[in-house]
């Protein structure tokens, strides 16, 4: 019953889609006030009834209702509860319900997050986020619905795929889906700005927070999916550039080139209609992520099970998305006026330097993931793009954007002076110099490469640190006095630097052994050494394991057992490998179990990874950059002042 | 032109390879192989272990090199469309025994037939290798100089038989 | 004090890595990292625990001792699975757009960049200069009204 009353409340989402869709944006152009009005209350029904189509699932899982095909294919009568929950989002079905929350969510936050916006543009941005959400509803309805009953039903699931019962499950999604859904907010945005002929600084002003939560919720997805990854699936590789991780990245290169861009429309109102271009583009390279993940056209380990003819509705529902909204913005984009005047030289044209890298680096990932689909769609042979192609091939952008991070924060709006800028930036250079050239020397084997990255990343943290403080000094007051969105930006760029120097530093000092060993024998990984004393069976509550102990000590020391497993789920005969990591923050002593060899040995990888929790610190520090600027005063409205304007407009009117 | 014109008109283009991509098969790997000659040889056969087998020895002939194993599930799925193929006597399918073991391997042609002219047992598994073998089963058609001719990959269907084999093996063998 | 730097700079750049002392099997990973996984769904000779990527592995270890060079090995995988098995696309005429491409997009991005700043630049000046003749316009007649005279 649960089920259907959950199908039911999707097939209504939709009637209400369409209808706020239909009627919000007809309001806006004819200016009907009533129709208008209907805008906010149809987001915040919809996102009701989502709700319930989700809880309806989520109890389905949790009752073991294996009479719901989605549930019979992604649970087990043994798997545990909270598993049981992420698995709603486990599958393709569920994972587009989650999606549909994320949509539909959002599109509450705007009707409620909009009071000082005008009644006409958050029914155009409200109209477009209902369209958007219509068409997936139909994909859900009409492909991939996950309430689809089995009749007879069977008397056990099939299990969710052991590679997600994990912790990672219940968090990447969720994050990921709040970035991607979260870029269609400014792209409703673009499309309501467009629609109504108007493009302003203010438009700007207003799209700039919600680019900015999406962002960073995608930042912290994508940090999450590789940390996910590089524990999970046993190699110690935290990034592979494989299509469904640059379906994630590419949106988010382009996300950074839009916040970026904002800063300059808002505070200049130039560059408008290429702002408005990167916001359609966003949230489009979302939804062409989402069809490459899930269309069968590229072949990756994370992609979701396939059926070709979901390939092709995604397909139309991204042509029709990105082709409408491609044709409004040649049709409106020329009339959209100039904007303030800056020199060749300024903090606009070094943003737009900014913008161009990041767009040539998504530009160049999307050349290299789709180039084997070219080659083979021309009859021209099969190819493979992997990690040596992409890491070729972004390094060297990123080394300018890295460079041009200490520049663009000093550089004035409108006019900068070179020579001024540089004079600041000596002291960066030079300890970025020194610390680059002495880090590996000090790690005891000189790298190029190490040193390249460490300069860089030095370059960046003490141009941030100098900021601060310099500003500190200028405005008399303390670190937390200071505006949170500018703040903010250098808690980014700091973020960045950390990442930077996570992966220059595990990149150069990493080691790996693939060995044999028999209970007894000792492996020495970053000056730490790891006794193999055996393997013993340990049942779970889904599954059989073969774990192993490790001992790990250090000059004679013993400091802690590991345990690396490798299991079997009752499920599934393929065997699973769970990593066992020692971590202290500044490195990972990393163990996997590979296969069990004669006479009791195992062969067992072995990894010893420096600084490799910086690489995620790093995106945390992005994300909370992120934080700290939507969090800016301007955005938040006081009591007050709310007050107070309402005065204002009783006396005035 | 309008030069915002552009992003719509490189949309779609690429839309359209992306709506071609949903007809290709990414997973499915050709063999460089193809009109080069089958790589040599010399493997012990499967049912008498003294004797051994080479490529040269069929010089002359047309012939098939079926890749499959015991624990192979799809070479069971296609093996009654082998035994027919061999019933016909259009063409001697030579087995190769694929990193299996030599008594379960016998076991499985006692229980499910031999179609083969003979097997050989390639226990490490080097000779597929050299034949850019990558899953099983594979089958290779070669033709008189001993050159492959083609590669099918996956178990063999009747309808490949029909539309694809036979007509190439007939017009090799004239 | 410029040219110091500079120097200085290439000679950081020029050092040589300072190899450990050579080690096979992280050669043979090396080559293996940049090898595909044909029967995984995207994954390195290296990471996979496939039996094709075991016995690939094992081959591969052998060829190194037997003394080939890292560029015979690949075209020893590339002569048997052909240039899908390589994760670094070979550079030749159908590849040219995907190891060229990047380069011509940031020569483009920057051209079209500076062109449209400069254009931009002579825009904005144009609509100031009318702005200014027409406040000049406003002036004058300004003066026309309250005094009743022409200029």
């Amino acid at each position: 019953m649960i089920p259907e009353i959950g199908h039911f409340s999707l097939i209504l989402t939709l009637f209400v889609a369409l209808a706020q869709g239909g009627f919000a944006l007809a309001g806006a152009a004819n200016g009907n006030a009533r129709w208008i009005a209907f805008a906010r209350p149809a987001a915040r029904v919809q996102f009701l009834l989502i709700i319930i189509s989700f809880a309806s699932l989520a109890w389905a899982f949790v009752a073991k209702d294996f009479s719901v095909a989605y549930v019979a294919q992604n649970s087990h009568s043994q798997l545990p509860l909270f598993y049981r929950i992420a698995a709603v989002w486990g599958g393709h079905e569920g994972s587009l319900l989650l999606w549909m929350l994320m949509q539909t969510g959002w599109a509450y936050a705007v009707s409620v997050f909009s009071r000082q916006l005008p009644d006409a543009m958050v029914a155009r941005v409200l109209g477009v986020l209902g369209l958007v959400a219509a068409g997936f509803l139909l994909f859900v309805l009409l492909t991939s619905n996950p309430f689809e009953r089995l009749v007879p039903p069977p008397m056990e699931g099939l299990d969710l795929n052991p590679l997600l019962q994990d912790v990672g499950l219940i968090f990447h999604p969720p994050l990921l889906y709040m970035g991607y859904v979260g870029f269609s907010v400014v792209f409703a945005f673009a499309i309501a700005a467009l629609l109504a002929g108007q493009l302003d600084a203010t438009w700007a002003r207003w799209s700039r927070p919600w680019g900015t939560a999406a962002w960073l919720f995608l930042t912290l997805g994508i940090a999450l999916g590789s940390w996910w990854a590089y524990y999970e699936l046993g190699w110690g590789g935290w990034w592979f550039w494989d299509p469904v991780e640059n379906s994630s990245f590419i949106p988010w290169l382009v996300g950074t080139a839009l916040i970026h861009s904002l800063a300059v429309t808002e505070k200049r109102g130039s560059f408008k209609s290429w702002t408005v271009l990167l916001a359609i583009s966003t949230f489009s390279l979302s939804l062409l992520g989402a069809f490459l993940v899930r269309s069968g056209v590229l072949t990756s380990v994370h992609a979701f099970a396939t059926d070709p003819r979901r390939g092709v509705f995604i397909l139309l529902l991204f042509t029709v998305v990105v082709g409408s909204s491609l044709f409004l913005y040649a049709l409106r984009a020329p009339k959209v006026g100039l904007g303030g005047r800056f020199d060749l030289v300024s903090r606009e044209s070094l943003l737009l330097v900014n913008n161009v890298l990041m767009a040539v680096a998504a530009g160049s990932i999307i050349l290299g993931t789709l180039y084997p689909l070219f080659i083979d769609a021309l009859g021209l042979g099969k190819l493979s793009v992997g990690p040596p192609y992409f890491n070729a091939v972004f390094v060297p952008l990123m080394v300018p954007a890295l460079l041009l991070m200490a520049l663009g924060p000093i550089a004035n709006w409108k006019s900068a002076k070179v020579g001024a800028m540089l004079k600041r930036l000596y002291v960066p250079a030079a300890v970025a110099l020194g610390v680059g050239i002495a880090t590996p020397i000090a790690l005891g084997r000189w790298s190029p490469m190490v040193a390249l990255g460490i300069a860089l990343a030095t370059w960046i943290a003490t141009a941030v640190v100098i900021g601060i403080i310099e500003r500190m000094r200028a405005t008399r007051s303390g670190l937390l006095a200071q505006p949170r969105s500018w703040l903010g930006m250098h808690v980014a760029h700091l973020g960045i630097a950390v990442f930077v120097a996570g992966v220059a530093l595990v990149m150069g000092y990493e080691t790996e052994q693939d060995i044999r060993m028999a209970p007894g024998d000792t492996v020495t990984a970053g000056g730490y050494d790891l006794k193999f004393l055996g393997v013993r069976k340990t049942p779970g509550p889904n599954y059989v394991a073969d774990m192993g102990d490790i001992e790990m000590s250090r000059d004679g020391k013993i400091l802690r057992l590991l345990h690396p497993e490798k299991r079997t789920y009752t499920s599934s005969a393929m065997p699973m490998t769970e990593v066992a990591i020692d971590a202290n923050g500044l490195r990972h002593v990393y163990v996997a179990l590979g296969e069990p060899l004669a006479d009791g040995a195992w062969s067992i990888r072995v990894y010893y990874k420096p600084f490799v929790d910086w690489i995620w610190g790093g995106c945390i520090l992005m994300a909370l950059g992120g934080l700290l600027a939507i969090s800016d005063r301007r955005y938040r409205l006081k009591k007050r002042e709310r007050r107070a304007s309402s005065k204002l407009a009783e006396a005035t009117s | 032109m309008n030069r915002f014109l552009w992003p719509l008109v490189g949309f779609i283009a690429l839309v359209s390879f992306l709506a071609v991509g949903l007809t290709l098969r990414p997973s499915e790997v050709p063999s460089p192989l193809i009109d080069k000659p089958a790589p040599n040889f010399t493997l012990p056969q499967l049912a008498s272990p003294e004797q051994t087998f080479s490529p040269e020895g069929m010089k002359g002939k047309v012939w098939l090199l079926n890749v499959w194993a015991s624990w192979c599930y799809a070479c069971l799925e296609e093996h009654p469309v082998i035994m027919d193929l061999a019933k016909t006597h259009a063409v001697p399918i030579v087995g190769l025994n694929y990193k299996d073991v030599r008594s379960e391997a016998l076991a499985w042609l006692e229980r499910h037939g031999d179609a083969y002219t003979l097997s050989v047992s390639d226990t490490q598994g080097r000779v597929g290798i050299d034949f850019g073998v990558y899953g099983v089963p594979e089958t290779f058609v070669i033709d008189k100089a001993g050159v492959i001719r083609y590669k099918h990959i996956g178990a063999v269907t009747p309808s490949a038989v029909r539309d694809t084999l036979l007509p190439l093996i007939r017009e090799l063998q004239q | 004090m410029k040219r110091l730097w500079m120097a200085l700079l290439c000679a950081v750049i020029a050092m040589p890595s300072w190899a450990t002392a050579s080690n096979s099997e992280k050669r043979m990973l090396d080559i293996a990292a940049e090898l595909r996984c044909l029967v995984c769904q995207n994954e390195s000779i290296a990471a996979s625990r496939a039996d094709l990527a075991v016995d690939l592995r094992q081959q591969i270890r052998e060829q190194i001792q037997a003394g080939r060079s890292d560029a015979e090995i690949r075209a020893y995988m590339v002569q048997r699975y052909g240039d899908f098995v390589l994760y670094r696309p070979p550079f030749k005429a159908t590849t040219l757009l995907l190891w060229l491409g990047p380069a011509l997009l940031l020569l483009f991005g920057l051209i079209v960049l500076a062109v449209s700043l400069i254009r931009r630049k002579q825009r904005v000046m144009n609509a100031l200069l009318s702005e200014e003749e027409r406040e000049r316009a406003d002036a004058l007649l300004q003066h026309t009204i309250s005094t009743g005279k022409e200029p």
